[in-house]
């Protein structure tokens, strides 16, 4: 059993595909707590306090959002930039977050053959992931597996897409239920649909 | 004037007693009146009333009605209703008077007298079917809009018909009438005229005015088609003038005068020029729809109109002729229902051939199978005219009352037993009807004008209603839709639309005006959300406490961001002038709500302990806020962006080294 908040950032609702349809899903989820950060906070004036007091109460924080220029939405690089203040999440004193883990689900326009040394990113996915990486190393989180939807502007909905949300819901249940170990991620790990999904056929 | 008090207050009594018990039933609103009006109809023997001269002049109601009608017609849409308009009214008429009349000739009667009982039973009830689909909210279903046409060609078949009458006076009762006095002045125009005063026997309609009697064909109908473009450009070109010129008295009640000047003034020309007066009234509503006066018009008469409405309808309950209905039961009985059944089987056989679906085709096919008003004025008429003998009209009467007597029965008939099997249908219809604007904007100044361009510009539609004719001109001119008259009046925000709106936003001035309409919309409306223009501190309290969630001060905004300007100006980075501002704001919100908690409406301030305590300690760390210490309003604390200390990095080093093989 896992206390989780999803914490999902697009500024783009209007035009999104893959994450508005995550997004409705997810929060339908009993037992879960989801956040849509622009919806929260419109004009950016993020609510430290109640940050901090939510990230307390939780033990898996998931960061949902659109991969922007190899990185989060800046609404939610704000929220990193205040709410993990030295002397709470890391520094002199600032353990609160030790123990908790970090899981991203991010979707991105790319497609998984780009995403390597030889593909026309040049880098791997978790290679551009690296800062978050370390913000939940330096907060003494777990960072767990992300779970990537690559090709995202051109996913089909009714089969790719559809799959993706599918793998997304079963991968926050499984995490809610205990049903899912939480582990640092290997080397280059990423999670998939077909590799939560088939989780469930064992 | 006693026996005027006494007999409006017996009217008023059963109206009042009847009605609601009625409604509780789920008899509708006109089958109370009825029984109301069973039920006082011997007192009313008593005192001497002559119930069909108040009947007649009740039947201004209908005009009334028509014009209301008229009001929520746009001209586009009655082109639109041309051909079920002729189609469907026009076989109805037709082919109920054939059968009709062939039934009575079966009876043995001769053919001129079956034409006319044929003419007369064919019209239904335009106020009892138009009342009963407005208050069940039937008006624009399919059903609703097919009866709509067939009463109104029927209304306006009224008049060649009272040209037609007299064609088929008989002789032998022409001998009759001379020796009593009757039919001498009996002439089309003044017998349908305004108040139908053309009560048979008392053969004084010389007495009434008219505009075309005794002028040649031609010049008749100029001046006919002359009344009818006064009417139609007089609705065009003068009311707006008008009603700018009423509206710098700034009195509510002139309007009111205003609304029935208007009506009445049109009933009267028309009845001049020999037209119907429900006819002209509908044609002025119909040019009026589009007119931003149109909601303070309906608001205007529609007590009117529901008064003397529901004043006719007693009338025809207190009309009926129990003696003679107890002499003839079985008969009177028989005939009354075989006439639902024969209209019924007309309509029914006419929604087969319009392709009226489901629910829609017996609404049409029950709703309109009565025999009407129009019934009792050409009734009468036939009487004057020596067409129909009194006997026989007396009976007639009495079937056309109970006919609509019967009616109510119907209506439950359908929506209690059919309607129900065809929800499906009725569903789907419900979904289009929705074309009330969605956002209702109280108020168009400086405040609403904003905030109803914006919503515009993203797509909303909106209705606007003010009470500042000078507005309304500018908003014309950018092409808006707006509506005239003062909001804070229940009966307008609701010909707005309130019952149907997402979203109410009370943009108009003074305190006293905007705490009436939301504790009006809070009280009877509290499904839809509120925003409210607050004036002052005090005034937020005041709204919180009717239960308004959504309050803006009107001037809040403006002042923080001059604050906000200032502290640029004098050299602060323009980041943290906003940030200032915007802390600024979320504390000031913050004390407001602390104190529209303690706040109580009903005790005065300076006697509120618990209000008085907490200004204190909220004043007490404000103070510190405006004698400038920074350290209140510290945005540092909150506000993030501050890097790390000497002591966290050394703490990260030694977690680091920690972890280190
Ligand atoms: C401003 C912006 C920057 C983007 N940068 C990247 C990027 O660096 N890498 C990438 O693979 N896709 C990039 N994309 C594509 C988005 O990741 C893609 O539109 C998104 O994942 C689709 O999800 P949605 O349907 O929920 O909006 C970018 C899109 C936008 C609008």
């Amino acid at each position: 059993m896992a206390k989780i908040i999803v914490y999902y950032a697009h500024p783009g609702q209007t035009f999104s595909r893959a994450n508005r349809a995550m997004a409705r899903r997810a929060s339908d989820i009993e037992g879960i707590t989801f956040v849509d950060l622009y919806a929260e906070y419109p004009r950016h004036d993020i609510d430290v306090r109640k940050e901090q007091v939510r990230l307390l109460e939780h033990d898996v924080i998931v960061f949902q959002f659109p991969l922007y220029w190899y990185s989060t939405p800046s609404l939610l690089k704000e929220w990193q930039d205040l709410v993990l203040q030295h002397g709470f999440a890391y520094g002199h004193g600032g353990d609160k977050l030790a123990g908790k883990a970090l899981l991203l689900a991010i979707t991105a326009g790319g497609s998984d053959e780009a995403y390597t040394q030889e593909g026309y990113q040049q880098h791997t996915m978790r290679t551009f992931l690296t800062p978050l990486e370390q913000t939940a190393g330096l907060c003494q989180m777990r960072f767990l597996p992300p779970y990537v939807l690559f090709g995202a502007l051109k996913a089909d909905e009714a089969t790719e897409l559809k799959h993706h949300i599918d793998g997304y819901v079963e991968l926050l249940t499984r995490i809610r239920d205990g049903k899912f170990e939480l582990k640092d991620a290997t080397a280059d790990e990423l999670t998939s649909a077909s590799d939560i999904l088939s989780l469930s056929k064992d | 004037m006693t026996d005027f008090l006494l007999l409006a207050f017996v009217f008023l009594v059963a109206g009042v007693i009847a009605v609601p018990i009625a409604s509780r039933l789920g008899l509708g609103s006109v089958l109370g009146y009825l029984i109301a009006g069973i039920v006082i109809s011997p007192l009313l023997a008593t005192l001497g009333v002559d119930v069909i001269s108040i009947q007649h002049f009740a039947e201004f109601g209908v005009v009334m009605m028509l014009f209301l009608v008229g009001l929520e017609l746009e001209p586009k849409m009655l082109w639109n209703m041309r051909a079920k308009l002729l189609g469907l009214g026009g076989l109805q008429v037709g082919g109920t008077t054939v059968l009709v009349m062939g039934v009575a000739m079966m009876l043995g009667q001769p053919w001129t007298i079956s034409l006319a009982i044929g003419l007369v039973l064919a019209l239904s009830s335009t106020a009892i079917v138009l009342q009963t689909l407005n208050e069940k909210g039937l008006m624009r279903s399919n059903g609703g809009q097919s009866s709509f046409s067939v009463l109104l060609f029927q209304d306006i078949a009224v008049i060649p018909m009272l040209a037609f009458v007299p064609l088929l006076a008989m002789p032998e009762l022409m001998d009759l009438a001379t020796d009593t006095g009757h039919g001498a002045g009996a002439h089309g125009a003044e017998a349908h005229g305004g108040s139908h005063a053309s009560d048979h026997g008392t053969g004084d309609h010389g007495a009434s005015l008219s505009l075309v009697d005794g002028l040649p064909g031609w010049q008749a109908a100029l001046i006919t088609i002359g009344a009818i473009g006064a009417v139609i450009l007089g609705g065009v070109y003068l009311t707006r003038p008008l009603f700018r010129f009423i509206a710098m008295a700034g009195l509510r009640e002139l309007f009111v005068a205003a609304a029935l000047m208007f009506v009445i003034g049109i009933a009267l020309l028309m009845t001049l020029v020999g037209l119907s007066p429900a006819l002209g009234t509908f044609l002025a509503g119909v040019v009026l729809a589009n007119s931003e006066y149109r909601h303070e018009l309906e608001s205007d008469i529609d007590p009117f109109r529901g008064l003397l409405l529901g004043l006719f309808f007693i009338t025809v309950g207190a009309a009926i002729d129990f003696e003679l209905l107890l002499g003839n039961l079985a008969s009177i009985l028989g005939m009354t229902f075989g006439l639902i059944a024969l209209k019924s089987l007309v309509l029914l056989a006419l929604a087969w051939v319009f392709q009226l679906q489901g629910a829609d085709k017996w609404l049409f096919g029950l709703g309109l199978a009565q025999a009407g008003e129009f019934g009792f004025v050409l009734l009468s008429f036939t009487v004057a005219n020596d067409v129909i003998p009194q006997n026989l009209a007396d009976q007639l009467l009495l079937i056309v009352a109970l006919s609509m007597l019967l009616t109510p029965g119907l209506f439950i008939l359908y929506e209690k037993v059919i309607a129900p099997r065809f929800v499906k249908t009725q569903e789907r219809d419900a979904d289009e009807i929705v074309e009330v604007g969605e956002v209702i904007i109280a108020g168009h100044g400086r405040f609403g004008g904003i905030v109803n361009r914006m919503l515009r510009a993203t797509g909303y539609a909106t209705t606007v209603v003010d009470y500042n004719a000078s507005h309304l001109d500018m908003l014309r001119s950018f092409g808006f839709k707006v509506f005239f008259g003062d909001a804070t009046r229940p009966d307008l925000i609701h010909a707005a639309g309130i019952e149907k709106a997402k979203l109410l936003i009370v943009a108009i001035d003074g305190k006293e005006q905007i705490n009436a309409l939301v504790h009006y919309v809070r009280e009877n409306y509290p499904h839809v959300p509120v925003i409210a223009r607050a004036v002052d501190r005090q005034h937020v309290y005041d709204l919180f406490a009717m239960g308004c969630v959504e309050i803006i001060r009107e001037t809040f905004d403006s002042s923080v961001r001059t604050g906000r300007s200032a502290l640029e100006r004098l050299g602060m980075h323009p980041f943290d002038a906003e940030l200032a501002a915007r802390k600024f704001a979320e504390d000031d919100r913050h004390i407001l709500k602390e104190m529209a908690l303690v706040h109580d409406p009903k005790i005065p301030t300076s006697q509120n302990t618990a209000y008085i305590e907490k200004s204190k300690t909220l004043m007490k760390e404000r103070e510190e806020q405006i004698f400038g210490k920074r350290d209140v309003f510290d945005l540092s604390t909150d506000r993030g962006w501050h890097p790390p200390s000497e002591e966290d990095l050394d703490a990260i080093l030694a977690d680091h080294e920690a972890k280190a093989p």
